[in-house]
């Protein structure tokens, strides 16, 4: 069977799958369609957060990142699972007592202010786009590489499952789907990581193999840090970026992954509280083997590309190289005239450039894997956009339904008035994700990356404070909150975009100008602490807030009792 | 008086476990990487490895001892057995 036939089939065989759980699990009411009836198991509900978190950036993107990027890729490495730690201590399982469908609800309720929610509203939708942009984008590449439509085509099939599921199933759909598709993404990841492993090293376990030697009796790192010398490249090892810039992006992914509204929402569809914090350390432990396997696959796939192609005759090139080249995701310009590929640091003389999107995807096809094995990552690619796509889609439009129409606009409406809401704005939402899918704005982890700066600077202070400060009012944590994502947005589009500059050639130009020499992808930690200050500050001037909600703030401090209404 | 000791206690776990989480991933994987690096185990030079692997494991286990910290806690203020059921 050829690699397309692999494909059809294998895809095939999932999509199927996701379909025929949808249809077994659709949601009756909004409890069910916005937290599945609280009544997942801490295991489902583990699994399913890790694929809702693990998306195309963390599929497909970031082992291709980390091998460009060497030891500062530990920016995503650590600020992507470090936030769990900070979700499971000091989030997750306070919100789940709390106990209702989303975080603008938990902010409203607690700063008891329409304001408030509106703010966490604006908040949540900002992020959610931002963050599904990425996913739609994800789901193009794939089909258009593996399935060899185009790009549109291949987001308006994605579009379809998706809506399928998260319109008809709600929570409860997404949650067994999402089950069901880090089954695929983690076996879809490992597999090739395994055998890439054994080739390389011998040692079946990538986490292990990636510090061992290599065939020729030198351990790989040090080869890889040789060649990358050799090229002009910084030490793999070493990286480029100043220790204040990586510490900065760590702890804007870390407080940024304990904000993402799709990821916490996840707490609220387990039974209990002990549930929440058990649930948080088997989403990790999920997360960690994806995550733990991924700097390995980086360190092959480095290796690997420039031990095939550095130096070499372009007439030699095996299949895939011609096969990326299509996809424009590869490319060649052959500036000295002399049939060879130089692949080196120096801007001039780099005749070669390679998509850092396409590492995780041309990886098997590099190493000369079986067929299946290819196929098998477009599933996981997959999987992985498509399970992140319905968590962020779910996010959108509970946002709209629950917290703008029936909190807001029209409280009176019925349950199942209020259920028809949600499903239409799914189907908007599905449309505009579809629309950044065909329309994609630049790299799927550096527009992600972002996300987390506006989940960091907006949402972290205001639920931390609200849960471990009793004293903390509506009026210090909505203007923490409205000057934290302003603040964000300023110096993304500033230095992300070039807004103020004359647009996207200026942004090299003005890394000078970094504040504190921070990026645009590590500011969210500035923003959050310019939240925090600004929300204490605001806080010691203004009255504190009623006895009802301190009295609540004390009542989910306390794990028992989870299934009771909150007021 | 009860639920001011069992939230301290909890604020107590908290901190130390948080703690061990920023001296893995901060301290050991960035500010204190170049030392660290001098020492390697296996092909790894040690504050790459805590970068890129350490702290991650060490994050599982952080939450895993705090679920269990926090269990125990709960089943001594006789938090534990009021779940959904009794609602």
């Amino acid at each position: 069977m050829t690699v397309q036939l692999w494909t059809y089939v294998i895809v095939g065989i999932t999509f199927a799958l996701y379909i025929g759980i949808a249809i077994m699990s659709r949601a009756g009411s909004t409890k069910e369609f916005y937290v599945a009836n609280e009544g997942v198991s801490p295991l489902a509900n583990g699994m399913a957060t890790a694929a809702d978190w693990m998306s195309a950036a963390s599929f497909i993107s970031m082992a291709g990142l980390i091998s460009f990027m060497g030891y500062d890729g530990a920016v995503y490495l650590m600020g992507w699972t470090g936030g769990y730690v900070l979700l499971a201590l000091l989030l997750a399982p306070y919100l789940r007592k709390f106990g209702q469908f989303t975080v603008p609800d938990f902010i409203g309720e607690r700063y008891y202010s329409k304001t408030a929610r509106l703010v966490a509203v604006f908040c949540a939708l900002l992020v959610s786009f931002t963050y599904v942009a990425g996913q739609m984008r994800g789901v193009g590449v794939v089909f258009s590489r593996f399935l060899e439509v185009d790009i549109t085509t291949g987001v308006i099939i994605g579009m379809f499952i998706v809506l399928f599921y998260a319109v008809l199933g709600g929570m409860k759909g997404i949650t067994y789907t999402q089950v069901a598709q880090y089954c695929v993404l983690i076996f879809a990841f490992m597999v090739p990581a395994i055998f890439i492993s054994i080739q390389f090293t011998g040692n079946p376990i990538p986490q292990l193999g990636f510090g061992s030697r290599g065939t020729d009796g030198v351990y790989l790192l040090e080869k890889l840090n040789g060649l990358s010398a050799e090229l002009g490249f910084a030490e793999y090892t070493q990286g480029v970026k100043s220790r204040l810039d990586v510490f900065a992006i760590t702890a804007a992914l870390m407080v940024g992954t304990a904000g993402l509204p799709h990821v916490i929402i996840r707490f609220f569809t387990v039974k209990k509280v002990s549930d929440a914090r058990k649930s948080a350390g088997l989403a990790l432990l999920f997360i960690a083997i994806l995550y733990t396997a991924a700097p390995a696959v980086a360190v092959f796939a480095r290796t690997n590309l420039i031990a095939t192609v550095s130096g070499q005759p372009y007439a030699l090139m095996p299949q895939w190289f011609s096969n990326w080249e299509t996809t424009g995701l590869l490319q060649f310009i052959d500036k000295n005239g002399d049939g060879l590929i130089q692949y080196t640091a120096d801007a001039l003389r780099n005749e070669l450039t390679v998509d850092r999107d396409i590492m995780v995807l041309a990886n098997p096809e590099i190493a000369n894997l079986p067929e299946w094995v290819i196929a098998l990552v477009a599933a996981g690619g997959l999987a992985a956009a498509l399970s992140t796509a319905a968590g962020l889609l779910l996010v959108i439009s509970s946002s709209v339904s629950h917290d703008l129409v029936k909190s807001v606009f029209k409280p009176n409406i019925t349950d199942q008035q209020e259920l028809v809401i949600a499903r239409l704005s799914a189907v908007g939402a599905v449309c505009v994700a579809g629309y950044f899918g065909i329309n994609p704005p630049g790299f799927v982890a550096a527009v992600v990356a972002l996300a987390f700066g506006l989940a960091a600077a907006s949402f972290f202070p205001a639920i931390m404070l609200g849960i471990f400060y009793k004293k903390m009012n509506k009026e210090g944590a909505v203007a923490g909150m409205v000057v934290g994502i302003l603040l964000m947005l300023f110096y993304m589009l500033k230095f992300k975009f070039g807004l103020f500059d004359g647009g996207m050639e200026a942004v090299p130009g003005l890394q000078k100008e970094w504040w504190f020499g921070i990026s645009p992808e590590g500011f969210g930690f500035v923003a959050m602490i310019v939240n925090f200050a600004v929300s204490l500050a605001i806080n010691a001037f203004t009255p504190d807030p009623p006895d009802e909600v301190q009295e609540m703030v004390e009542y989910i401090r306390i794990p028992s009792g989870a299934g009771k209404p909150t007021h | 008086m009860k639920e001011q000791n069992y939230w301290k206690k909890n604020i107590q776990y908290v901190s130390m476990l948080l703690l061990i989480w920023f001296s893995v991933s901060y301290g050991a994987g960035i500010l204190f990487k170049d030392s660290l690096d001098q020492i390697y185990i296996g092909g790894f030079p040690l504050g790459f490895w805590f970068a890129q692997q350490g702290s991650i494991y060490v994050f599982v286990v952080l939450i895993f001892v705090y679920v269990r910290l926090m269990n125990k806690l709960d089943k001594q203020f006789g938090y534990d057995t009021d779940g959904e059921e009794n609602a």
